[in-house]
């Protein structure tokens, strides 16, 4: 493939992972985020993810970005090993999370995906459960005892933007909330076990204008403290909410990364044609 | 929404009915229902259609000759329209008369069995042919209770957790396992009965025990294919959710998919309670009868309403087949009441 030599390693030298230094191991400085290298992804014997190799700096947004069918929500997903779901899948390469391998035979993975949350593309509240138990629902699952759950609460909702919608109904379910409303729920649910990685699937695709703006402000303030990784459709979401973007292309076989920089680069003056016709909607 | 609307006009905005398809009016279903009415009646009189199903039999076909016709004065679009309507109108009359015909009847027959010492007393000292007003089936209701108690505490869990195996741990023997409940379904009862009876009768004594394990036999499919389908229900999403918060498969499967599917559960346990609640073959078999109240499942034979209603019937003098028709109107009854204490549970506590 005329790609395979491309370079697709993102610096890390960008201004938010300078002022993130606080969960620094001094030994790893240079790890410190999410890494992947040389990921591939099979679904049987169909290759749908060719030689991955991206960085994600802490404390900054990626976006990832491509046509439909390109195997960006498959990549995301091998982000917290959630494709060993779906039968017949197989990935080779690797995956360092803080500069350890969540691949490795000695991994708990279920502990791993407490560091590595996850929101998909359709709002999915737990409905047997209130607005409340919904957002504490990952220390019951994992069994994590925490002191002082009320402010917990609170923090996540505020964290999230909703807890002035929702603070005098956290007894209601959480299907009684608008859709934009149980997206947000469901990325307070996910800052409950304090992620270091927060991935998420296309996370405005099935939300209306005003909730997506909301959804938009909170992936932003979150990146103060926190690794993001988007899938998004929409190229002025990732214009909009992103510091780094790579764009994902199959050309018919396995989807690669086309390229990958800072988001400003992407969209101003990218490299490879591609891009630039994708960025600019000229296809997909 | 109605004072920002109409700015520019000076009357108040009327919240207006909603739209409804009115489709007949009583009127226009008056004329077709006698027109068709007497043509019934003349066919009953003249052919060789008698009694009350001929004269229903009449009346359906002449109300879709009728309606036929009606609409014809329209055009045929309108025609057809209202021929459909009176079939399916008559599809769910045809449905429903059998159903009314077995209430009515049984609790037509049955009332004069039925008076308050009827629940507190039992057979011990009375037969089936004494008058009625003496003795009651307070032994028959309360080993009914208990042994459809022990059934679903045998059935329910398991037929729960099969359900499990096949939809959640999706383990090897899946699919075995399923052609297995499926042609499990298909045991008729007698034969879950005289299974019971070479394993537990014989070597012990007829038992209560023994007619719950019987009809666990017969409830186990009904529950556990039922609850398939409703644990097939739960959303993908909620299990990828679960997951991705760090949660093991047996947190999911317990804090999530069995709380999301708790309703359908509890439905699916009671399709499988309705399944064998008149289950009469596997007592015969299994619990027998006898005529004194008892609570002891085991060791002795224990009453139960469809035993009641079969002794009774075997009798076969008047006051003792009213008895049996007491009998299934309480039973009836019986399970009624345990299907709106389980829509009651359903429903739960949340809202």
């Amino acid at each position: 493939m005329e790609n395979d030599d491309i370079n697709l390693t993102v610096n890390a030298t960008n201004t938010n992972a300078a002022t993130g230094g606080n969960a620094l191991d001094e030994g790893r400085v240079g790890t410190n985020g999410l890494q992947t290298k040389g990921v591939h992804v099979w679904f049987g014997k169909h290759h749908v993810l060719e030689d991955i190799s991206l960085d994600f700096p802490a404390n900054s947004v990626t976006g990832l970005i491509g046509p439909s069918g390109c195997g960006k929500s498959t990549f995301l997903r091998v982000l917290n090993r959630m494709h060993e779901f779906i039968p017949g899948a197989a990935m080779a390469g690797e995956v360092f999370l803080d500069g350890e391998e969540i691949y490795g035979p000695k991994v708990d993975v279920t502990a791993m995906r407490l560091k590595v949350g996850m929101v998909f593309q359709k709002p999915n509240p737990f409905p047997s459960m209130t607005i409340a138990e919904n957002v504490l629902a990952g220390l019951k699952l994992a069994n994590i005892k925490v002191q002082d759950k009320d402010s917990l609460l609170e923090e996540c909702l505020t964290r999230a933007g909703l807890w002035k919608e929702v603070k005098d109904r956290l007894k209601l379910s959480g299907s009684s909330l608008s859709g934009g409303q149980q997206q947000r729920l469901c990325i307070a649910r996910a800052l409950a076990v304090k992620p270091k990685v927060l991935l998420m699937d296309e996370p405005c695709s099935a939300l209306d204008p005003a909730s997506t703006l909301k959804v938009e402000e909170t992936i932003v303030q979150l990146s103060a403290d926190m690794t993001i990784v988007v899938v998004t459709h929409n190229m002025q979401q990732a214009a909009r909410v992103s510091d780094f973007c790579a764009f994902f292309l199959s050309d018919g076989g396995p989807g690669q990364v086309v390229e990958a920089d800072r988001t400003s680069v992407i969209f101003s003056s990218p490299s490879d044609q591609r891009t630039a016709d994708y960025v600019q909607g000229r296809f997909g | 929404m109605s004072d920002t609307s109409t700015p520019s006009i000076m009357q108040e905005v009327q919240p207006r009915k909603p739209w409804v398809n009115r489709g007949q009016s009583v009127r226009d279903m008056v004329r077709p229902t006698v027109l068709a009415g007497v043509v019934a009646s003349v066919v009953v009189l003249v052919t060789g259609l008698a009694g009350p199903l001929g004269f229903y039999f009449a009346f359906v076909l002449a109300f879709i000759v009728v309606s036929f016709i009606n609409g014809m004065r329209h055009d045929k679009v309108k025609a057809i329209d209202k021929v459909m309507t009176t079939l399916v109108t008559a599809g769910f009359a045809t449905a429903f008369i059998p159903w009314a015909s077995i209430l009515f009847t049984v609790f037509k027959r049955g009332a004069s069995a039925i008076y308050f010492g009827y629940f507190t007393h039992d057979m011990a000292y009375t037969a089936g042919d004494d008058e009625l007003g003496m003795g009651g089936l307070s032994h028959a209701l309360v080993g009914s209770l208990l042994i459809l108690l022990m059934a679903s505490v045998i059935a329910i869990p398991f037929g729960i957790v099969t359900a499990l195996y096949i939809t959640e741990v999706k383990g090897k023997l899946s699919g075995l396992v399923r052609v297995i409940v499926q042609s499990m379904s298909g045991v008729p009862s007698i034969v879950a009965g005289l299974f019971v009876y070479a394993v537990v009768v014989s070597r012990y004594s007829f038992s209560g025990f023994a007619g719950a394990i019987s009809l666990a036999i017969l409830m186990l499919p009904t529950v556990a294919r039922t609850s398939e389908e409703v644990l097939k229900l739960v959303p993908e999403d909620l299990r990828s959710s679960a997951y991705a918060l760090g949660a093991s498969q047996m947190a999911t499967t317990f804090r999530i998919v069995l709380p999301t599917a708790r309703s359908g559960l509890i439905t699916a346990s009671m399709l499988g309670l309705a399944r064998v609640a008149g289950e009469t073959a596997p007592l015969i078999l299994t619990a027998y009868y006898s005529a004194v109240y008892s609570l002891k499942v085991t060791g002795q034979p224990l009453a139960s309403l469809p035993m009641y209603i079969f002794q009774n019937f075997s009798t076969g003098t008047d006051t003792a087949l009213t008895r049996a028709w007491g009998g299934a109107a309480v039973l009836l009854s019986f399970i009624f009441i345990l299907f709106i204490i389980a829509r009651l549970a359903g429903r739960g506590s949340r809202k």
